[in-house]
């Protein structure tokens, strides 16, 4: 029985979409005014990615990030259509992009806000290319991109090989059986269908994507060369045990001794063995490492790793009023920062 | 009533044994991991002075790469356990340096082709010297570790006195690697290369490459109002950098006063050039784009005379955009003289400047003539990459020489490397894979 209904209720959607598809051919392009260049994160880069991927030019993840391979898409589409190769997305490349693809916003946010594995090939039905919820963690066997030839032809959608269904032993259900929507104990709401060829729920069951993306499109993030997310996280936990409530340039000053004291010969070489070198930081000792940091003291360790050092090249700080250490107080001192002072 | 109170105390007895029983656990716990990294190490200094032992007797060349690879292997092992020693706090850094010396030193001549530059009698003095000094730490080490052994001596002991950092610090550990430390600051140096290997700090380079006449206050202050494009400097605080910094600098602190927040920047006293500057200000939902961003960066340069910068990268994180700038010299990108901004993207206004390295490496007449051109250099590349641009740069190499070098971005698979070929002998100077952006892991 219920399979038979999410049958029927994938048919409602294919026929739903056909139906869409050809009362609209292209979308109505979302791109804003924006130049938008490598480095760029935001829901334009996802339209770029999802466009470019639409005919083929574009095999990575669709996740907001204008990387490197996002950059090299747009200078094979520029120079495959006679436009400057400059890698820069401006209003030309973008009206083109609009003319030849198609981008269902609501699909891609959806994809992004569901946390899924999916691609965004031109004529290639959506239902087959998207992976289940939450799928983007899991390791998903690569994806077949189009052959490079294929591409090479005409700016019209190709009709690449679609991914591979990913192969996740527990799930049940091939794709192509999957509801499209969310579980199936979601009840569909009793709404008059906007269809008249078909009287059984609408697509209207899926969750509607709010119109305008307040939640940042944020499902991957730039990080400075040479450092994952997570070491920074954890710079930014002992930034915030050490000097929290200090000024914010204090805290850039602290995350720069980390740095520094990885750079130097007689420390450790990497951030983590620095930080967690005993007696190196009272947080640790105390264990006030382990706190939630705030995003300032993140911020704080960003800069410090763009190469941001407000001590000029401290190695050690101490806090003037509890250090009792001769020794601390014989090192040269280079300046005061709030309740710290920062030395060599 | 009474059985009550005898139950509650023999609870409270239980309950407390078994605290302490666990307290104990831990503690020997970590005793452990402090005896196993002190006793590691003293055996991985035995290992040093044997190894460089070794090197001095050989005669063949094929083995002398290997075993001076080893060395370096070993003094890396000694860096890591001394790492998890609380030595934190205590002069303890010329042996530390020391082992990072003759890892440098070993570092160098392994991965050298010794058919071509085989071992100079300097570099075999030099060697000689360091397995000397290597016997007399070994020594000094093995008399604490004896000492540990024969006493009982508790690294936790240690700890806490460090803890308390009651002085004088008189524990016969402590004693030991003072001691030692002493001994290793009378060692003499080992001649490195004619450059001194780059391990001159930051400042030291830009202490010797500042140029310009010293400036007062007011005319520091002068500099800072221009820099910052700022129409009054009210309330403005200046304090002067200390002896721990190589050059002399004045801090300034100014109120912002439209964001309510401070800009805190460091002003040369000679020359009066602008070394960093951060606004801490807190930074609104985006409105500017990053191009638009750059622009902006751009203008900045500009006006303040940085001139022939070229961007070369630019990232966003959040609502702010970071933008790397480097001194073009003949269209030809010097990376070791770069200047970063930071861009808010809600107003466009300069947030952060950096000029760190465009202050230790100053404008100068390198040679940018290529002995190779960009064919033959590409023919150096591995055949599986697939060469997307090129320019032509000059990097700092691992040698810390500045090297002129024909720089390549490829692809493979769905990677990106750079690669920095040297345009006068083909070398390959440095291969890095860039980094993808990172998804967010949950």
């Amino acid at each position: 029985m219920m399979k038979r209904k999410s049958y029927r209720r994938l048919w409602t959607v294919v026929i739903l979409l056909c139906f869409i598809s050809a009362m609209n051919p292209t979308s109505v392009g979302a791109f804003s005014d924006q130049i938008i260049q490598k480095g760029a994160t935001g829901d334009d880069v996802v339209e770029l990615q999802a466009r470019l991927q639409y005919n083929g030019f574009y095999d990575g993840t669709i996740d907001g990030v204008f990387g490197w391979q996002t950059y090299w898409s747009v200078k094979e589409f520029q120079e495959e259509f006679g436009l400057e190769v400059d890698g820069f997305v401006g209003t030309d490349m973008k009206t083109m992009l609009e003319k030849a693809t198609e981008y269902d916003k609501e699909f891609v946010h959806r994809m992004l806000n569901e946390g899924r594995k999916f691609t965004y090939y031109g004529g290639v039905d959506k239902n087959i290319q998207k992976g289940p919820v939450g799928s983007k963690e899991k390791p998903i066997p690569p994806a077949e991109k189009p052959s490079p030839e294929a591409r090479k032809e005409a700016p019209a959608p190709k009709q690449p090989q679609p991914e591979a269904p990913p192969e996740d032993p527990a799930a049940e259900e091939t794709p192509a059986e999957k509801p499209p929507e969310t579980p199936d104990e979601a009840p569909a709401p009793e709404e008059p269908s906007p269809s008249p060829e078909v009287d059984v729920p609408a697509p209207a069951e899926e969750e509607p994507v709010p119109q305008d993306d307040d939640i940042n499109i944020e499902k991957a993030i730039n990080v400075p060369e040479g450092y994952s997310d997570n070491d920074i996280r954890i710079m930014a936990q002992a930034v915030y045990g050490e000097a929290r409530g200090e000024p914010y340039v204090g805290q850039v000053a602290v995350a720069a001794v980390i740095l520094n004291r990885v750079e130097s010969s007689t420390f450790p070489n990497t951030a983590s063995d620095v930080i967690f070198e005993p007696r190196a930081f009272t947080a640790v000792a105390d264990g006030q490492i382990w706190m939630d940091p705030d995003e300032t003291s993140r911020k704080a360790v960003i800069d410090a790793i763009n190469g941001q050092d407000p001590t000029g090249h401290a190695l050690y700080y101490f806090n003037p009023v509890t250090a009792t250490s001769d020794w601390i107080w014989s090192r040269p001192q280079i300046k005061q920062i709030g309740k710290h002072i920062f030395c060599k | 009533m009474i059985g009550l109170l005898v139950a509650g105390v023999i609870g409270t007895a239980f309950w407390g044994f078994n605290e302490n029983q666990e307290k104990n656990a831990v503690m020997m716990q970590s005793e452990n991991n402090y005896q196993r990294a002190f006793h590691d190490l003293s055996f991985q200094i035995d290992l040093l002075h044997d190894e460089i032992g070794s090197t001095l007797a050989m005669n063949s060349k094929d083995r002398l790469s290997p075993s001076l690879a080893e060395v370096w292997r070993i003094t890396s092992e000694a860096q890591n356990d001394l790492g998890q020693l609380p030595l934190v706090l205590m002069p303890f850094s010329k042996t530390e340096d020391f082992l990072q010396k003759i890892g440098d030193f070993s570092y160098e001549h392994a991965i050298k082709d010794l058919d071509q530059e085989p071992l100079t009698d300097e570099n075999y003095e030099d060697l000689e010297m360091l397995y000397g000094q290597a016997e007399e730490i070994q020594r000094e080490l093995r008399q604490v570790q004896s000492h540990v052994l024969n006493d009982q001596l508790r690294w936790l002991d240690v700890d806490k006195e460090l803890q308390a950092q009651e002085e004088p610090m008189d524990s016969p550990i402590i004693n030991g690697f003072k001691n030692m430390d002493e001994k290793v600051e009378g060692f003499k140096e080992v001649h490195f290369g004619a450059d001194s290997s780059g391990v001159s700090a930051n400042d030291e380079e830009i202490n010797e490459n500042l140029n310009g006449d010293e400036v007062d206050e007011d005319k520091a202050m002068k500099i800072a109002e221009d820099f910052l494009d700022l129409d009054s400097l009210e309330g403005i605080e200046m304090t002067e950098t200390g002896e721990g910094l190589a050059y002399e600098a004045y801090s300034l602190m100014i109120p912002d006063i439209e964001h309510g927040t401070t800009i805190t920047m460091d002003i040369t006293k000679k020359g009066g050039h602008p070394v960093w500057m951060l606004n801490e200000r807190d930074v609104e939902e985006e409105s500017l784009s990053l191009n638009a961003a750059s622009e902006k960066a751009k203008q900045f340069l500009k006006k303040n005379d940085y001139t022939n910068m070229q961007l070369v990268e630019s990232k966003q994180y959040d609502n702010v955009g970071v933008f790397q700038f480097v001194e073009m010299e003949d269209d030809v990108r010097i990376y070791s003289d770069e200047i970063v901004l930071e861009v808010a993207l809600d107003e466009g206004d300069i947030i952060g400047f950096e000029g760190f390295a465009h202050l230790a490496h100053p404008e100068g007449d390198r040679d940018t003539e290529l002995t190779m051109s960009r064919e033959e250099a590409e023919e150096e590349l591995n055949p599986n990459l697939q060469i997307r641009e090129h320019h032509v740069a000059i990097i700092e190499n691992q040698q810390g020489e500045e090297v002129l070098c024909h720089e390549f971005y490829g692809t493979k698979g769905n990677d990106t490397f750079r690669v920095f070929i040297n345009a006068e002998n083909g070398r390959e100077e440095i291969v890095e894979k860039l980094a993808n952006p990172e998804p967010v892991y949950q």
